[in-house]
């Protein structure tokens, strides 16, 4: 399944469901959670589906924390569905001084904020770290006349009226920036690009194996299978390197086409704004020694992520060049 | 027919007494899990999956197929008993099972629902099992033009169900595509109707609309009357199927199959509307027209059959080109990945072994499921004979706890609360609630499949009849619109069966109102 956050509009709204049901009757059977100085449990919230990217980060750190013990105290992972992460967001900020709470966080979560119109900002919460990126890819049906991302591109320039792209988010999330910024780069209006959001990577490929739409922007992980049988073929990835999966390997990042962007989804964990600077810094030698541990290098290799580990202000001042960027590409857009 | 020998195959080695035994633990597991308020089938295997980690791939697809369908019947059993579908899918049986309950024809209602999901899930899985790869193909082509002009059709179908009150049907089915309004503009972001609260940014899901105007509005609604009527008891009917229910019930199964499956297969088809096509053509058809808003067991049998049909076509693109067209689908893909199966193009030709018993499974699976319930459906039935203060006290509770442990937010249980008082108050001024409920469906999917056709032409549009398909239904449309018409104006002296039928309808409206 994907290993990227997604704006995911209706799947696994009932899996999240059931789990919070199940959680509900664990919570009303067992005693209370106390929230004294010698508690060492932690909540981790997640602002999307379980399964989703988002899901599969937070449990990931968390299975690597309790693992290994880092905490001394136990993990509660909690999924908060609504407004691609706006709401989990909002409840974050509101949750002024909570120590004992983190969530996870990413570049779907930044630009959901504006296009559900909240006033909330990802660094206004307290920023621990960065965990790892994802690359976005190109994609094109087999037969498709573009066989490299300079056709595409010289096409799109000519008329980009006339080609319908598609991405499996919705305004705002990873797969609708990166072609409204990769229009920008190479001098196409963002306003006329004609992107059709796809709830998810399956209608996605559905969209461009009945070839509906002329071009697919979106993480690869899903689209192996397909890459694969030749079913679909990748232009170019977003990252700054080639991705090291061996099958993915020979698609050629934009760069190496003399396109000048890089694009990563990246996802990171924050905590509410408001604790002490003593209790940020446990938190964050928690997630150091979670990334430190060969146990997190496992999870990187099983889900195909870029280790991309910052902490702190660093994190801090990438959360505020994510969040221009976003609403600069929004904003251009109209869309806010 | 080398397929058909595969599938033979398959049988033999899933068929193992101790196989069944997992089947039969993953439809009952299955079954009580679907039963629990909001939780739909696509949930009931994200939950029990982990159950079949430990066994090897061929029981633990089998205990899976099991969970499956018992998952899909759990939500159903609901509907029909309590009036509180667990998925959109089934809110169209609750439409007519929850009458045959209360006139206490549940365990008849039960039957045909299990039967006609048998008998559905069996034929769509041959289906998959023999055309598969050709299928994937064909339902690729088929995009957003074709996929609104069936809606258009389905909307312009909608209007016979107004009820016998045109204004009231169609005060309902707009107050219905309002409601489908709320939420973000998916194109420019806009809220809509949000009343400037952040939980009404995302559309509001049909099931809490569905379970509010129908269970919660009807619990206030009773609750509203209690001191002034005396109680009344819901008779116990027959345990079995009668001949007259298996002679009304064995063509709505297969027409629900012919309507499910091809949207099972194509891109983000579902299974709302080839359920709601499915009960408006058992309407139309069925020579019980008065029994129609009281209790039919056409409306339950298709409908049933048509939500089973679009399960088991979800498979032809899953399995044939790896592609998960529905939430179902990508916990099923989840799944699978789990079980060592690389779905994909080659999935079919690469890895036949495990296809061909995963399928055989399901077809186990799901004869299970039909033995099992079968003699439960009298067990369930008697459920209803709890008193009614404390069984609509226990809907509103398991109502308001589904609706809660979704998102563990207070406000989704006030929103259950309004809408159920939207439906006491439709029930009071005598408001048809089936176009609001159809409204609520159709509206979004319609927008959504509009959206992206005029988004790919770029704003032309004639990009909403670039597909034949669109084409063939547009015309379709227009002949039952116009037919009926043209035959009043050259024949005005004969009074058309559809006014007939309108005219018994109008009566049997009436009569619902009075209730």
């Amino acid at each position: 399944m994907a290993a990227r956050p997604r704006m995911r509009r209706r799947p696994g709204r009932r899996a999240r469901a059931v789990l919070t049901a199940l959680v509900v009757i664990a919570a009303t059977s067992s005693c209370g959670v106390t929230r004294g100085d010698d508690n060492k449990d932690i909540a981790m919230w997640i602002p999307n589906s379980a399964g989703g990217g988002y899901d599969q980060t937070g449990r990931a750190a968390v299975a690597v924390m309790e693992q290994d013990d880092v905490t001394g105290g136990n993990f509660e992972v909690t999924n908060i569905l609504g407004a691609g992460g706006s709401v989990a967001m909002t409840r974050l900020m509101g949750a002024q001084g909570d120590e004992h709470t983190m969530m996870t966080v990413g570049l779907g979560v930044v630009g959901s904020l504006y296009s559900f119109g909240l006033e909330d900002r990802v660094h206004d919460a307290t920023p621990l770290a960065q965990l790892i990126e994802d690359q976005e890819g190109v994609l094109v049906p087999a037969d498709s006349p573009y066989q490299t991302i300079d056709d595409f591109v010289a096409a799109w320039k000519k008329d980009p009226r006339s080609i319908a792209v598609g991405g499996g988010s919705s305004p705002g999330g990873p797969d609708h920036l990166f072609p409204m910024q990769l229009a920008e780069t190479v001098g196409i209006d963002p306003k006329d690009v004609l992107y059709v959001p796809y709830d998810g990577g399956g209608p996605l490929t559905s969209a461009l194996v009945g070839k509906k739409i002329k071009v697919g922007f979106s993480g690869l992980g899903e689209f192996e299978g397909q890459l694969e049988s030749g079913e679909l073929r990748a232009l170019a990835v977003s990252g700054e390197e080639r991705l090291e999966r061996e099958t993915l390997s020979e698609i050629p990042t934009l760069t190496e086409s003399d396109i000048d962007l890089v694009f990563t989804n990246w996802r990171g964990v924050l905590a509410p704004p408001g604790i002490s600077d003593k209790r940020r810094d446990e938190l964050i030698a928690y997630l150091q020694e979670m990334h430190d541990s060969p146990e997190w290098q496992q999870a990187l290799e099983k889900y195909g992520w870029t280790d991309a580990f910052i902490t702190g202000d660093d994190f801090a001042t990438f959360l505020q060049e994510q969040d221009d960027r976003v609403s600069s590409t929004l904003e251009e857009l109209g869309l806010i | 027919m080398g397929n058909l020998d595969l599938l033979l195959g398959g049988l033999q080695s899933a068929a193992t007494p101790e196989n069944l035994l997992y089947a039969a633990i993953g439809v009952l597991l299955g079954t009580f899990v679907g039963v629990l308020p909001g939780i739909g089938p696509a949930m009931a295997v994200a939950l029990l999956l982990p159950v079949t980690y430990s066994l090897e791939p061929t029981s633990a697809f089998i205990m899976f197929a099991g969970i499956y369908y018992g998952g899909m019947y759990g939500g159903s059993t609901t509907s029909i008993l309590l009036n509180t579908p667990g998925e959109s899918a089934s809110v169209m049986t609750a439409l007519e099972g929850n009458k045959m309950a209360k006139a206490g024809r549940a365990a008849q209602a039960l039957a045909t629902a299990a039967i006609g999901s048998f008998i559905a899930g069996t034929i769509g899985t041959l289906l998959v099992a023999l055309f598969a790869p050709a299928l994937a193909e064909v339902a690729v082509t088929i995009g957003s033009p074709s996929y609104f002009a069936i809606l258009l059709f389905a909307l312009v179908m909608t209007t016979t169900l107004l009820g016998s009150s045109k204004v009231r049907g169609f005060l309902s089915l707009f107050l219905g595509l309002t409601i489908g309004l709320v939420g973000l503009d998916l194109n420019t972001g806009q809220a809509r109707l949000d009343l400037g609260v952040t939980q009404l940014r995302d559309p509001l899901e049909i099931v809490a609309v569905a379970v509010g105007i129908f269970a919660l509005g009807e619990a206030f609604w009773v609750a509203a009357h209690l001191r002034r009527k005396p109680l009344q008891v819901i008779p116990v009917g027959r345990p079995w199927m009668g001949r007259a229910d298996w002679g009304r019930s064995w063509k709505p199964w297969l027409r629900g199959t012919a309507f499910g499956f091809p949207f099972g297969a194509i891109p983000a088809g579902g299974a709302e509307i080839p359920t709601f096509l499915s009960y408006i053509t058992e309407r139309r058809l069925s020579r019980h027209q008065d029994e129609f808003g009281k209790g039919a067991i056409e409306g339950v049998a298709g409908p049933e059959a048509a939500n089973n049909a679009s399960a088991a076509g979800m498979f032809v693109p899953l399995l044939a080109m790896g592609i998960p067209v529905t939430a179902t689908a990508s916990v099923m893909l989840a799944a699978l990945t789990s079980y060592g199966i690389q779905p994909g193009p080659q999935l079919m030709t690469e890895q036949s072994d495990l296809v061909w018993t995963l399928l055989a499974s399901l077809l186990i699976g799901n004869t299970l499921l039909l033995v099992l319930n079968l003699p439960l459906a009298p067990l369930w039935a008697k459920l209803l004979r709890i008193p009614r203060p404390q069984l609509y006290a226990g809907i509103l509770f398991f109502a308001c706890l589904g609706a809660f442990a979704a998102n563990q937010d207070a406000f989704d249980v006030f929103l259950l609360l309004a809408f159920g008082l939207l439906g006491l108050a439709m029930r009071r001024f005598g408001l048809p609630v089936l176009p609001l409920i159809l409204g609520v469906i159709l509206g979004p999917i319609m927008e959504l499949k509009l959206r992206e056709a005029l988004t790919i032409s770029d704003g032309d549009l004639s990009g909403l009849w670039s597909e034949p398909l669109a084409v063939v239904v547009y015309v379709l449309t227009a002949l039952i619109v116009v037919v009926p018409i043209v035959v009043k104006r050259v024949r005005p002296d004969l009074d058309s069966p559809a006014a007939e039928v309108a005219h018994a309808r109008a009566e049997q409206d009436e009569e619902r109102i009075e209730r």
